[in-house]
């Protein structure tokens, strides 16, 4: 079976492709935040130093990893839009940018939650949470690099070159804890093995999935109305059923 | 070479040249970036001299003292390789606990006492049910005539001998 990639390139295809996607990822997220956060918060026993406080972790980890990942994927459509000069990719980056703000930023928030109670301190000048907060402000730069220039064929150049080059902090973030003295602990999900109860695994792995659906189905979402947005004054547009009525 | 190829070496160069300078910028930078001192890097007048900096270790075992004010502890700062007496008067975070992590602000008096303002209690990497906690305190009671006190610590403290 042979299909042709390319058509769901344009913009055109991809809108329909993308709006009968939507409830695949959307459903099944759903469904995986109910399962993970009732594992998280009934099934997982207490913690022997934190006790409860520790149930946090259920949604900075998952909200951490994906503020970088999601980074990557963004960076990786921002240059593949510069190469080829597809524009279906620099809309996917422009989708892609408001979630992975909303994680980091919970990344922050939680872990300020946690840190208050356990360390004793809202916030540390370490270079875990530093570079996290960096993060955020790439984020934040590049939503907003993009709005300030009219021209979109140039906002996405802009602001692709800002999401390539930004994408220096990821490594740094992730290695912060190896390669520095930080109050942050070290990763405890590691190739080598994990230091945790099976059902905190369960429940960490859970809503991580649930969050990767949930990336995926809101920036196909989003996708769409940038779309809409971008070809307003196309033909095929406005002969769509849902603009016309 | 086809612009599309162009494009993509500018791309790879330039990123190549920023991480290069980033990493540069950072290694330089490396005992700034660093949120504290350990005592062996103390010890060895590596920590600023008459400024407030952060020092960071195990609280070793068996040398926390209160006095009869409730306030002011006294507890012992070690790397394994070196220790450094700590003064602290204030409230302890919960996490804190005799072998286990710590990062404390202040400065260096006469006598090599550090005088902390503020004490951070540092969470290890372990996640574990109170159950597996004793039954992991027992099987380490069992064998107390194993050399090693404690558990290794995490790749934050780097043991050198």
């Amino acid at each position: 079976m042979a299909i042709n990639w390319f058509k769901y390139s344009a913009p055109t295809t991809f809108y329909g492709l993308a709006g009968k996607l939507i409830p695949f990822f959307a459903w099944p997220s759903a469904i995986l935040f109910v399962i993970g956060l009732y594992i998280g918060f009934f099934v997982a026993p207490t913690d022997a130093v934190q006790s409860e406080a520790y149930r946090i972790m259920f949604i900075h980890v998952p909200a951490s990893i994906l503020s970088m990942f999601i980074y990557l994927i963004m960076a990786g459509y921002a240059a593949l839009g510069l190469i080829f000069k597809t524009r279906l990719s620099a809309m996917m980056a422009q989708a892609l940018a408001p979630t992975g703000a909303l994680f980091a930023f919970i990344s922050l928030w939680t872990g300020a939650l946690w840190g208050k109670p356990m360390w004793g301190a809202w916030w540390v000048w370490d270079a875990r949470l530093t570079s996290e907060l960096i993060l955020l402000f790439l984020y934040l730069g590049f939503i907003s690099l993009h709005a300030s220039i009219d021209d979109v064929r140039r906002a996405d150049k802009a602001s692709a070159l800002l999401a390539i080059v930004g994408s220096v902090n990821v490594p740094i973030i992730y290695f912060s804890v190896k390669w520095w003295n930080t109050l942050h602990q070290g990763s405890t999900i590691k190739f080598s093995g994990t230091s945790m109860h099976i059902a905190m695994q369960e429940a960490i792995f859970a809503l991580l999935a649930a969050c990767w659906l949930y990336v995926i189905a809101m920036s196909l979402a989003r996708v769409r109305s940038i779309i809409l947005e971008r070809e307003a004054n196309t033909t095929w547009v406005n002969s769509l059923l849902e603009v016309r009525s | 070479m086809t612009p599309r190829k162009k494009r993509l070496m500018f791309i790879v160069a330039g990123l190549a040249l920023v991480g290069a300078a980033v990493g540069l910028v950072l290694f330089a930078l490396k005992n700034n970036v660093s949120l504290y001192f350990t005592p062996t890097q103390v010890y060895n007048k590596e920590a600023p001299q008459g400024r407030s900096f952060r020092i960071g270790g195990l609280v070793e075992k068996g040398s926390l003292q209160r006095e009869k004010d409730g306030l002011t502890v006294h507890f012992m700062i070690t790397d394994t390789t070196r220790t450094m007496p700590v003064v602290y008067v204030g409230i302890l975070p919960d996490l804190f606990k005799e072998g286990k992590g710590v990062v404390a602000q202040g400065k260096l008096e006469d006598g090599n006492v550090f005088r902390a303002e503020e004490v951070l209690a540092k969470h290890d990497e372990n996640y574990m049910p109170p159950e597996a906690a004793d039954a992991l305190k027992k099987a380490e009671a069992a064998k107390t005539a194993a050399a090693q006190p404690g558990n290794a610590p995490s790749a934050a403290y780097p043991v050198t001998k």
